[in-house]
């Protein structure tokens, strides 16, 4: 009995490593060297200026959201290139947390090492602006990126993307493209919809459609992966069998979107992409995708903010301005592109 | 809904002729015989309410072709993974991994080396490594679960963080785009104006209900879950069959992971995210106990059909995801008591005696003899009739 007994097992086992060789045969597979990509790119050759020049060596602390998707990846490398161009700047980068309380652990430890300078793209701007206004208070100039604080004293400086301003950019272009149709069916894949930004793209597409006579007929929501892109879209495609213009808020989901447009053979309508990154512009660029533009959300926003937190914290102001110190609010432009002036941007977009 | 009408009203009349007696659909088409059929039904109504909701508000889009395939194509990734799901409640476990699963076999399945292998090769290079690391991490769950005695609901929460972790390495946090044309021309292609995907979908479905209701491990399934002590004494190698179940579940992953990969042209380690959710409740709405013991594929079938009908007719009428949101809730509810009406309704007495049992995991009798009503016709309602089967068997 305990023979018979024995031998399933030994059988067991011997299935176990054939199936655990089998995976180390697969192991050999995840090997993903990529191939040299433009993304990830800083600051390009600007004019040289005084500002260039190495002064006292600052500490900057950074802290950003996991880099889940590509723009945030994109987010986290930028800011490291742009570190890295300054000899007197050493970057001290927090891990990429989607924790609150991690986060604020990670600025009370930036406090407690004593850097010069925090830049800080919340996780949720809210939640982050106590901890903020203590460094503040502690003598630490904070930079606040992309997500805002809700008190303008927990900041030195705010460098934000202009999340309305893409809206306004993707509906504009539309009007333009569509112009004088005002029966014209227009759709809008968003992003998730429980954020403020998504909301604010949607006002912004929504408002500047107005201008035109246009609004908004058929609208679904995603959740910035590729996965629920397709989704989405593939539902969407069915409620409007006819469609003269598309934006989708985000190039990461873009993927699926386009996926699920390619498997229903549809092509009668135009595509305005978002965020931009590489893959959407070289779509663009080959000329044959239903998606002919994309409306830029700078991935570049923390490099420039590790650009003014250098500044800052060594007593200098951005050098083509005349007033002195850098300013309090920067908002950044949303700008819209298209195959005519994709290779000026495509060299700095990012991988999704 | 020409392609689901033959699964739902094959499953509904089907049920064991036991139970068939005092319910209100005689027919008895032999098809599929995999449950009490009022638990079946009540998910066919709930279904049918949901399509008429549709042919109504939506009229020239709702009914077409077109839209059916999109339904039934959405619904074939988390249905395949759900199929898995439902084999692993049944057998008295839970897996919180599985969208984690699918995420790191996309991953694994489309990294550069993988594809430059295919490349070389053929696109089925891709398929073997996608399956090959589903079962692979199923492996090591169910060696966890069942020798190393942890918590199934522990085992696989850790699976779920490490795997998709791993996927985020191995991407690179990058999506990676399939470039084997072959590959997306042969799975986003149809046979017969049906979708690849919904046929994979389709024979899935059957091969599970197959394993589970005419297999002796099928049988097995049900009695580990129903009481495993009691399949212990019968002779069933519990810990080994624990460990099959979440290598099937792994695998049911992999072939997920394959198709979401034709389906968004992808690998990614942001897909399947919440799917180990969308699959428990489809399972969960599909009549299966979540002590285990008691279960169907047709109804796990019909559960993730309704989840997808329920989307496609909020996007058709342009509500938002948020207001889809709440009626999934109240779907999941209604969904469960109607279950409940029709199947007290049609054999309240007995059923009356089972409820209590059923709620109360350890009581051999009821347990096990609710779970073979579909595997063993006119064997249940005698105490612990699973291990009376078994035995010989073994």
């Amino acid at each position: 009995m305990s023979a018979a007994r024995q031998r399933p097992f030994r059988r067991l086992s011997y299935t176990a490593v054939a199936l655990l060789g089998a995976g180390a045969l697969v192991a050999g597979c995840t090997s993903n060297t990529p191939e040299s990509s433009g993304g990830g790119g800083g600051g390009g050759a600007d004019a040289a200026s005084s500002n260039d020049e190495p002064g006292e060596t600052v500490r900057i602390g950074f802290s950003a959201p996991a880099a889940d998707h590509g723009w945030m990846a994109g987010i986290s490398q930028a800011a490291q290139a742009e570190a890295e161009r300054y000899e007197d700047v050493e970057l001290v980068v927090a891990e990429g947390t989607n924790d609150v309380s991690t986060q604020i652990s990670q600025v009370e430890t930036f406090i407690n090492e004593g850097v010069d300078a925090i830049v800080l793209l919340p996780f949720d701007g809210a939640a982050m602006t106590p901890v903020a206004l203590q460094a503040m208070e502690a003598g630490i100039p904070v930079i606040n990126v992309d997500r805002e604080f809700n008190s303008p004293f927990a900041a030195r400086a705010t460098i934000l993307g202009d999340n309305y301003g893409m809206g306004v950019s993707a509906g504009t272009y539309i009007c333009e493209q569509l112009g004088d149709q005002p029966d014209a069916v227009v759709a809008e894949i968003a992003g998730i919809d429980s954020l403020p930004l998504t909301q604010d793209r949607s006002r912004g597409f929504a408002d500047a459609l107005a201008e035109c006579g246009l609004n908004v007929d058929n609208r679904v929501a995603a959740e910035f992966t590729v996965e629920s892109g397709e989704e989405a879209a593939a539902n969407l495609l069915q409620a409007a069998p006819q469609i003269d213009a598309l934006w989708n808020h985000d190039d990461d989901q873009g993927v699926g979107v386009l996926a699920a447009i390619n498997n229903a053979g549809r092509d009668e309508f135009l595509m305005v992409g978002g965020a931009g990154s590489a893959n959407a512009m070289r779509e663009i660029e080959s000329g044959e995708s239903v998606l002919e533009a994309t409306v830029i959300y700078p991935h570049t926003q923390a490099a420039d903010g590790i650009a003014l937190a250098r500044l800052i914290a060594q007593d200098k102001s951005m050098s083509d301005l005349v007033s002195q110190a850098v300013p309090q609010r920067i908002v950044l432009n949303a700008p819209v592109v298209t195959a005519e002036n994709v290779d000026q941007y495509i060299d700095a977009a990012f991988e999704s | 809904m020409s392609g689901t009408t033959t699964t739902t009203t094959g499953g509904a009349p089907g049920a064991s002729p036991a139970d068939s007696g005092a319910a209100p659909e005689g027919g008895r088409a032999g098809g599929f015989m995999s449950g009490p059929v009022g638990r079946n039904l009540g998910l066919v109504v709930a279904l049918a309410v949901l399509c008429i909701v549709g042919a109504i508000t939506a009229p020239d889009r709702f009914v077409d072709v077109d839209n059916v395939l999109t339904i039934l194509r959405l619904a074939a990734v988390i249905g395949v993974v759900s199929i898995g799901m439902t084999f692993v409640i049944i057998g008295g476990g839970i897996d919180l991994s599985v969208g984690a699963l699918v995420a790191l076999s996309s991953v694994w399945a489309t990294t550069l080396a993988t594809q430059a292998m295919a490349e070389d090769f053929h696109w089925i290079v891709m398929v073997f490594t996608a399956l090959a690391v589903g079962a692979g991490a199923g492996l090591v769950n169910g060696i966890v679960i069942a020798y190393g005695r942890l918590v199934a609901f522990i085992a696989t929460l850790a699976m779920l963080v490490a795997a998709r972790g791993l996927a985020e390495i191995i991407a690179n946090r990058r999506t990676q785009i399939v470039q084997n044309r072959d590959f997306l021309a042969f799975f986003s292609g149809d046979v017969l104006g049906i979708p690849t995907l919904v046929i994979i979908f389709a024979l899935v479905a059957v091969a599970g209900w197959v394993l589970l209701n005419r297999t002796t491990f099928g049988r097995r399934t049900f009695a580990v879950g129903g009481n495993a002590e009691a399949a212990r004494l019968a002779g069933i190698r519990v810990q080994r069959h624990t460990m099959w179940l979440y290598v099937l579940s792994g695998v049911t992953c992999g072939i997920a992971a394959v198709m979401l990969m034709a389906r968004t042209t992808t690998g990614s380690s942001t897909h399947g995210t919440l799917y180990e959710l969308d699959a428990i409740a489809a399972v969960v709405i599909g009549g299966t106990l979540l002590i285990g013991g008691r279960g169907t594929i047709v109804g796990s079938v019909l559960g993730v059909l309704i989840f997808e009908t329920l989307g496609n007719i909020f996007t058709l009428n342009n509500l938002s995801s948020s207001a889809q949101a709440v009626a999934t809730g109240v779907i999941i509810v209604l969904a469960v008591l109607l279950q409940m009406r029709f199947a007290t309704g049609s054999f309240s007495l007995r059923r009356l005696g089972r409820g209590s049992g059923a709620g109360n995991p350890p009581a051999p009798a009821s347990a096990s003899g609710t779970a073979s009503g579909g595997s063993v016709p006119g064997g249940p309602g005698g105490p612990a009739p699973g291990a009376t089967t078994d035995r010989p068997k073994t």
